[in-house]
C-alpha cells in the first residue's frame, strides 16, 4: 500500500466526483446513435442516420473543411514561430527575458472575448486587405502561440545544450548544429505543440464568431448557432465526432511524448 | 543560418522577432486600439465609462459576473479536492489510469461539453425525463437558463482545472508525515487536517484564482445556459458588439474586464508564480 490510507467517504466522494466527469461526455454517444428524432433515454435502438445526416450536408462538410483548413495554417504559422522563440528564450541569454516571456504568454492570459473583438475592431477596416480566411488564421495562430511555446521550451530544456556546443565545437555552423541536433532531438515536442495548435485553432469561437463573413462559418461557429435554435441530434452526431478528435489528438500526443522520453 | 546570426548578442532577438512582430501587430496594437476606443468617440470623452458607473444594469452585471465566478471556484474546489486527494493517495499507476476521466473533458470542445448539459438539463432532458420515470417529480424542473445551469455547467468545464493543480501539489506531499502523525496516534481525520490540509494551500490557492480568473471571462457556457438575468460581463460585451453596434461602449466594458482579469493574474502571480500557471493552463 503506497501512501496513508483513504477513508470511505472520501473515496465514494472521488468516485462520484470521477463519474460526474465522464456522463456527460459519454452521454453524447447513446444521443447521436439515436434512432428517433428527438432525444429520448435510454434510446430506442442505434442508427447512424444523424451521422449521415451531418456528413452529406454540404454545411456542415464545408464548415469542417473551412475549420480544417484555418487549423493547418495557423498551427504551421505558430508552430514556426514558436521553434524560434523558444530557441531564444531557452539558449539565448538577453535581458528583460521575463518580460519577453510574460509578453509572449500574454494571449492566454487575455480572456478570448476580448482577444476576439479587438481583433475584429482591427480587421474590420482592413478587411479587404486580409480576408475572412488569413485574418482568422492570423487570430488564431496568435492563440496558439503560447501553447505552442510553452510546449517547446520545456521539451528544449530537456535537450542539453551541450551537444549543440560539441557540433559547434567540431565545425558545424549554428544552422547545421540547430539542423543536425536540435531539430531531431526536439521533433516530438514539435509534434505536440502542433497538436495542441491544432486543437485550440479547431475549438476556438470566439475570433471566428466575429470575423468569419456569413457565408464561411468555421465548425465552432456552425455548432453555436445551430445550439442556439434546436439541439437536435446532428449536433450530438458532430460532437461525438469532435470527442473522437479530442481523444485521438490525446493519444497522439500521448505516443509522442513516449517516444520523446525514450530516445 | 547566416553570419550575422552568430552573434551572440543579436541571435535570441532575431529570433524572437517574428513572434513578437505578429504578436505586436496583430494582438498587442488591436488591444491597444480597442482601449483608447473606449476613451475617444472620436474626440477623448469619459461617456463611456461615465454610462457604466451611471446605469444600474452595468454595475449588476460585474457584480453578477464575480458571484457566479465565486461560486464555480467554490463548487470546483468542493468537487476537485477530495478527488485530488484521493488520485495523490493512490498507486500512481492507477491514479495516472483514472487522470484520462479528468484529462479527456479537459481537451473536449467547451461547446460539445456545454451542449451536453444542455441535452441533460433541458425541460424534456434527461435528467427531467429519469426524474419523471423514478416518480420523484411529476412537472419537469426548470434548470436550464437559470443561475443553477450556469453554475453546473461552468462547475464541469472548469473542474479539471482545479483537479490538475490540487493534483500537482498533492502529490508532491510527504506521506511520510502522515503515517508519521498516526504512528504517535494521531486519528486520520486528525493527521489530515493538521497536516495534509495546511500543506495543500498553495494548490487550493493556485487552482482557485485558476478557476476564479477564468470564471470571469467566461462566454460560452453562461451564453447558452444562462437567462437574462444571469448575464455575464463577457455577453454584455458580445452583444454590444454584435446587436447595438456600439463599439466604444464594449471597449469600455472589455477595459474593465481587461483590467480585473490582470489585477487578479499580478496577484497569482505573486501567490503562486507564473510558471506554475502556465503548466497548471496546459
Amino acid at each position: 500500500m503506497n501512501g496513508h490510507s483513504v477513508g470511505l467517504t472520501t473515496r465514494v466522494a472521488a468516485i462520484a466526483v470521477l463519474v460526474f466527469l465522464a456522463l456527460p461526455i459519454l452521454i453524447i454517444f447513446p444521443l447521436a446513435l439515436s434512432p428517433t428524432d428527438y432525444l429520448t433515454f435510454p434510446p430506442r435502438g442505434v442508427s447512424l442516420r444523424w451521422f449521415e445526416a451531418v456528413l452529406t450536408n454540404a454545411d456542415w462538410r464545408g464548415s469542417i473543411w473551412f475549420s480544417l483548413q484555418i487549423a493547418v495554417g495557423s498551427t504551421i504559422l505558430a508552430v514556426l514561430l514558436s521553434v524560434l522563440a523558444a530557441l531564444a528564450l531557452v539558449r539565448g541569454r538577453f535581458r528583460f527575458k521575463q518580460a519577453v516571456y510574460a509578453l509572449i504568454l500574454l494571449p492566454m492570459i487575455v480572456p478570448n472575448i476580448i482577444s476576439a473583438i479587438a481583433m475584429f475592431f482591427f480587421f474590420a477596416d482592413k478587411g479587404a486587405v486580409f480576408g475572412s480566411m488569413p485574418a482568422i488564421i492570423i487570430g488564431h495562430a496568435v492563440i496558439a502561440l503560447p501553447i505552442a511555446i510553452i510546449i517547446l521550451s520545456a521539451n528544449l530544456q530537456g535537450v542539453d545544450g551541450r551537444l549543440e556546443n560539441a557540433a559547434l565545437s567540431l565545425g558545424a555552423s549554428r544552422y547545421t548544429a540547430f539542423r543536425r541536433i536540435t531539430l531531431p532531438l526536439i521533433a516530438p515536442g514539435i509534434a505536440s505543440a502542433c497538436i495542441f495548435a491544432f486543437l485550440s485553432s479547431f475549438d476556438e469561437l470566439l475570433i471566428a464568431m466575429f470575423m468569419a463573413g456569413s457565408t464561411a462559418q468555421t465548425l465552432p461557429v456552425r455548432i453555436w448557432n445551430a445550439v442556439l435554435f434546436q439541439l437536435d441530434p446532428t449536433i450530438a452526431a458532430i460532437s461525438a465526432l469532435l470527442v473522437v478528435v479530442s481523444i485521438l489528438a490525446l493519444l497522439a500526443a500521448n505516443l509522442v511524448a513516449r517516444r520523446g522520453a525514450r530516445t | 543560418m547566416p553570419a550575422f546570426l552568430r552573434s551572440p548578442r543579436a541571435a535570441p532577438w532575431l529570433l524572437l522577432a517574428p513572434a513578437l512582430l505578429i504578436l505586436a501587430v496583430f494582438f498587442l496594437y488591436p488591444l491597444g486600439e480597442m482601449l483608447a476606443r473606449s476613451l475617444f468617440d472620436p474626440g477623448f470623452t469619459w461617456k463611456h465609462y461615465a454610462r457604466l458607473i451611471e446605469e444600474p444594469t452595468y454595475l449588476q452585471v460585474l457584480w453578477i459576473t464575480f458571484e457566479i465566478a465565486f461560486s464555480v471556484t467554490v463548487c470546483t474546489l468542493l468537487l476537485g479536492y477530495p478527488l485530488a486527494y484521493f488520485l495523490s493517495q493512490i498507486r500512481p499507476q492507477a491514479a495516472g489510469l483514472l487522470m484520462i476521466l479528468v484529462i479527456v473533458p479537459y481537451f473536449t470542445s467547451v461547446l460539445v461539453r456545454t451542449y451536453a448539459w444542455m441535452v441533460l438539463l433541458g425541460t424534456e432532458g434527461i435528467v427531467n425525463q429519469l426524474l419523471r420515470a423514478t416518480g420523484l417529480i411529476d412537472k419537469p424542473l426548470a434548470m436550464m437558463y437559470s443561475r443553477f445551469g450556469v453554475l453546473v455547467g461552468m462547475t464541469y468545464i472548469l473542474l479539471p482545472y482545479m483537479v490538475l493543480a490540487l493534483y500537482s501539489v498533492m502529490r508532491g506531499i510527504d506521506t511520510g508525515l502522515l503515517r508519521a502523525a498516526s504512528s504517535l496516534g494521531a486519528s486520520r481525520t486528525r493527521a489530515f487536517w493538521r497536516i495534509f490540509a495546511p500543506l495543500s494551500m498553495p494548490g487550493v490557492a493556485a487552482g482557485s484564482l485558476l478557476v476564479f480568473i477564468l470564471s470571469i471571462g467566461f462566454f460560452i457556457t453562461p451564453a447558452l445556459m444562462g437567462s437574462q438575468e444571469d448575464s455575464m460581463i463577457s455577453m454584455i460585451i458580445e452583444s454590444q458588439v454584435e446587436t447595438y453596434f456600439d463599439w466604444g461602449f464594449a471597449s469600455a466594458l472589455a477595459a474593465v474586464l481587461l483590467a480585473c482579469t490582470l489585477v487578479l493574474f499580478l496577484i497569482y502571480e505573486r501567490v503562486v508564480g507564473l510558471n506554475r500557471l502556465f503548466e497548471a493552463k496546459l
